[in-house]
C-alpha cells in the first residue's frame, strides 16, 4: 500500500508543475497591460513604467516563471493588484464560504443519492425505479444556474410568510454577525497559526457550531439550504444512477445467490453483502463529482450572492487581476490534484486487487 | 372503378410476398452491426425517448421561421400594444382576444419570448455540434497518438491531458475565454478545448486494448504502413466508446455554454441563446419568472435529449453492459 501511494505521488508530481505553468500563462495570455487594467485608462506612460518594474512584469518570461515557482513553493502567493492586499488573506476569507457550501451540497447528494439509488436497485422496474431514474435524467439535464433562480423564486418568492420561506442571498441575515474565533478566545495569534484559526473562523457552520452560537448556526444553515440543493442536484442525480447500476449488477452474481440460498434474509444480503461491493464506483463518482461542484460553486455564488471563491475568480478574470486569479486557480487545481488522489487511494484501499496489481 | 382499383392494389402488394420472406431471412442471418445497433437501441426506453426529444428539436430549428410568428429581434415597440415583460397571453387558457397573444410573453426589450426560445434551437444544436466535432477530431489525434506510438509521446500527451483535467472545466473553460475575449465563437473553442481530454482518454484506451489484437498484428505483417492500421483498421473499431462519449459530450457542452453565456462571457445579446437570454434577465425573476423559466426548460430538454440517446447508445452498442442487462432481467 505504501509503496502504491508513493508511486501516485509522484505520478502526481508532473501534474502539478503543468498546473503551475498553465496558472502563470494563462495570467500572462490575458490581453490588455496589467498597469491600466489596475490603475485606470488615464494612468500616465511613467506611472506605468513604474507599476511594471515593481510587479517584475518587464523580466523575460522564463525568469518570470522561474520567481513565481520560487515564490509559490514559500507559500507566498503574492499581493493582490486589485485589493492591494496579500492573496492569502483573500483566500482565508473565501475559501471556507465555498468549502463550506460544497461539502454541504456533496453531503446532500450523497445522503440522499445512496438510498435513492439502493431503493432503485431492489424495487428494480418498479414505479419508484423508474421515478427515481426519470428524476435522475431530469437532475442531470438542468443548469445549475437555472435551478437556483428557480429555488430563489419559489423558496423566497412564493412561499413568503410561510415557515418554508428561506433567504435567497448572502451567508447570514444582516444585522447578524459572527465574530471571529481570536475575538471569541481572547487568542494571540500570529503568523501560520492566526491563518488557521481565521480559516476556520469563516466556516460559518464550524464556528458557530463549536462556540454554541445556536442563533447563528440556524441563520447560517438557512442561508445554506437553497445553494446547497442547486448544487447537489447533478452530482446527487449521478451518485443515485451509478449506485442503482452498480447495485445492480453485483446483486446478479452468484456470491449473491449463495447467500440467498443460505436462507439469509434479503435486507442482510443487499446492505451486507451487496452494498460494499457496489460502492467502488460510487466512491469514483463521488470523487469525479466535486470537481463539477467547484464549476457549479462559480454560479450558485453568482446567483445567491455569496462571497466565495467561483465570485472572486471571475471578478479577478474580468478586472485582470493577475495574482489573484493565478493563487486562486492553482489552489482550486491542486484542491482538485488531491481529492482525484485520494479517490484513487480510497479505491485501491477498498479493492485490494487495484493495489495488489 | 373503384372497386377495380381496390381489387387491383393488393394484387402488387401480395405479388412480391414470397420475396417479402426471403428478405426477412436474408437480414437476419448476417445482420450488419448497424441494424444490430438499431434494434438494441429501439428496445431502449431512453433512447426512444432521447430521439423524440431530439427529433422534435431539429425539426423547430429547422422550421424556426415557420414556428415562431416574429423575427427572433424584432422590437415590438409601436407594433402591437404590448410593455416590456408582459406576462404570457394565450387565447386558448383565457386571456382576452383583443389582446396579442404571445405564447411565453414578452422579454425586457419588448421581443416575443416564444419566437427567440425557438430561434434558440438552431443556436444550441449548432453549439452543441461545432464544440464537439472540434473537440473530437483533436482528441481522436491525440489519443489514437498516444495509445498508438506508446512511450514518451503517450507520456506527454496524457500528463497535457492529465493538466487540462485537473481544472474544473466551467473555470477552466472561463479563464480561456477571458484571454481570447468573450463572445459566442471564443466560448466554443474554450469548451472544445476543455472537451479534448475525455476524448483522447477514450480513444488512447480503445486503441490500447484493439492494437494488441491478431487482426492488427496479421496487417501489420501483409506490410501495411502505420498509418494505414491507425486510420482504417484499429480507429473504425474505436468508434464505439467515441460515439456514446460524443453524444453525452453535446449534453455537457450545451450546459457549459449556456453557463458561459449565462455568465455574459459565451453569447453576447442580440443572439437568441438560451442561457444569455436567462442571464439578462437573471435579476427579474422575482417579477418576470416566466423569462427565466422558459429558456431554462428549453435548455433542460435540450440536454435531457442528448443525455437519453447518449445513454441508450451506450447500452446498445456495448456489449459487456447489454449483457449484465439480460442478465438481471
Amino acid at each position: 500500500m505504501h509503496r502504491y501511494i508513493f508511486q501516485r505521488l509522484l505520478l502526481a508530481l508532473p501534474v502539478l508543475v503543468g498546473i503551475l505553468f498553465v496558472t502563470f500563462a494563462l495570467a500572462r495570455l490575458i490581453p490588455s497591460d496589467p498597469c491600466r487594467a489596475v490603475l485606470g485608462e488615464r494612468a500616465t506612460d511613467a506611472i506605468c513604467d513604474d507599476f511594471i518594474r515593481r510587479h517584475g512584469l518587464d523580466k523575460p518570461i522564463p525568469v518570470q516563471f522561474a520567481v513565481y515557482m520560487g515564490e509559490v513553493l514559500q507559500g507566498n502567493l503574492g499581493n493582490s493588484i486589485r485589493f492591494n492586499r496579500p492573496v492569502m488573506d483573500l483566500l482565508i476569507e473565501r475559501l471556507p464560504m465555498t468549502m463550506e457550501l460544497s461539502l454541504a451540497a456533496l453531503t446532500i447528494a450523497i445522503v440522499v443519492g445512496v438510498p435513492l439509488g439502493i431503493i432503485s436497485a431492489v424495487r428494480h422496474n418498479t414505479t419508484v425505479d423508474v421515478v427515481t431514474m426519470v428524476g435522475a435524467n431530469i437532475g442531470v439535464s438542468m443548469p445549475v444556474f437555472w435551478l437556483g433562480l428557480m429555488l430563489a423564486y419559489v423558496f423566497a418568492l412564493l412561499l413568503r410568510d410561510t415557515p418554508l420561506q428561506l433567504p435567497p442571498s448572502g451567508r447570514l441575515t444582516s444585522g447578524i454577525s459572527l465574530p471571529p474565533l481570536t475575538t471569541t478566545w481572547h487568542l494571540e495569534l500570529s503568523g501560520a497559526a492566526l491563518n488557521v484559526v481565521d480559516f476556520l473562523s469563516n466556516l460559518y457552520v464550524f464556528n458557530a457550531l463549536i462556540t454554541g452560537n445556536w442563533r447563528v448556526l440556524i441563520d447560517a444553515l438557512r442561508h445554506l439550504i437553497l445553494p446547497a440543493v442547486a448544487l447537489a442536484t447533478i452530482p446527487l442525480a449521478l451518485i443515485a444512477r451509478i449506485t442503482r447500476s452498480s447495485l445492480l449488477e453485483v446483486l446478479s452474481l452468484d456470491y449473491i445467490r449463495t447467500a440467498r440460498a443460505k436462507g439469509l434474509r434479503e435486507w442482510p444480503v443487499v446492505m451486507k453483502h451487496a452494498l460494499r461491493n457496489a460502492l467502488l464506483p460510487v466512491v469514483t463518482v463521488v470523487g469525479l463529482s466535486l470537481g463539477g461542484l467547484l464549476s457549479g460553486a462559480v454560479l450558485t455564488e453568482t446567483i445567491f450572492s455569496l462571497p466565495g471563491v467561483g465570485r472572486i475568480l471571475y471578478d479577478s478574470i474580468t478586472a485582470r487581476d493577475y495574482t489573484v486569479v493565478q493563487a486562486f486557480t492553482l489552489v482550486i487545481a491542486i484542491g482538485f490534484v488531491g481529492i482525484n488522489l485520494l479517490t484513487d487511494l480510497s479505491y485501491a484501499y477498498l479493492d485490494p486487487r487495484i493495489r495488489l496489481s | 372503378m373503384a372497386t377495380a382499383d381496390s381489387t387491383a392494389s393488393p394484387a402488387p402488394a401480395g405479388a412480391p410476398s414470397p420475396l417479402a420472406g426471403a428478405e426477412g431471412l436474408r437480414t437476419a442471418a448476417p445482420s450488419t452491426p448497424l441494424y444490430d445497433t438499431w434494434r438494441r437501441l429501439r428496445r431502449r426506453r431512453s433512447a426512444i425517448y432521447g430521439m423524440a426529444i431530439l427529433g422534435a428539436l431539429i425539426l423547430v430549428a429547422l422550421f424556426a421561421p415557420v414556428i415562431a410568428p416574429y423575427a427572433p429581434n424584432t422590437v415590438l415597440i409601436g407594433v402591437e400594444p404590448v410593455r416590456p415583460r408582459d406576462n404570457p397571453c394565450i387565447h386558448l387558457l383565457g386571456c382576452p382576444a383583443d389582446q396579442p397573444q404571445h405564447l411565453l410573453g414578452i422579454d425586457g426589450n419588448v421581443r416575443d419570448l416564444f419566437s427567440r426560445v425557438v430561434y434558440g434551437a438552431q443556436v444550441s444544436l449548432f453549439i452543441g455540434i461545432s464544440t464537439v466535432s472540434f473537440a473530437i477530431v483533436i482528441g481522436v489525434l491525440l489519443g489514437a497518438l498516444a495509445g498508438y506510438a506508446g512511450g514518451w509521446a503517450d507520456n506527454v500527451i496524457m500528463r497535457l491531458m492529465d493538466v487540462l483535467l485537473a481544472f474544473p472545466a466551467l473555470l477552466l473553460a472561463i479563464a480561456i475565454v477571458s484571454v481570447l475575449g468573450p463572445g459566442l465563437r471564443n466560448a466554443l473553442i474554450a469548451i472544445g478545448i476543455v472537451s479534448i481530454p475525455a476524448y483522447a482518454r477514450v480513444v488512447r484506451a480503445s486503441v490500447l486494448s484493439i492494437k494488441e489484437q491478431d487482426f492488427i498484428a496479421a496487417s501489420r505483417a501483409l506490410g501495411a504502413s502505420p498509418w494505414h492500421i491507425l486510420f482504417l483498421r484499429v480507429l473504425p473499431n474505436a468508434l464505439t466508446p467515441l460515439i456514446v462519449q460524443g453524444t453525452l459530450g453535446i449534453a455537457s457542452a450545451i450546459l457549459d455554454a449556456a453557463a458561459l453565456s449565462f455568465l455574459g462571457l459565451g453569447a453576447q445579446p442580440p443572439t437568441p441563446e438560451w442561457g444569455s437570454m436567462l442571464g439578462q434577465e437573471r435579476n427579474q425573476v422575482f417579477t418576470a419568472p416566466h423569462l427565466v423559466f422558459f429558456p431554462g426548460v428549453a435548455i433542460m430538454l435540450t440536454v435531457l435529449g442528448f443525455n437519453l440517446l447518449g445513454d441508450g447508445l451506450r447500452d446498445a452498442l456495448d456489449p459487456r453492459l447489454a449483457q449484465v442487462g439480460i442478465k438481471i432481467r
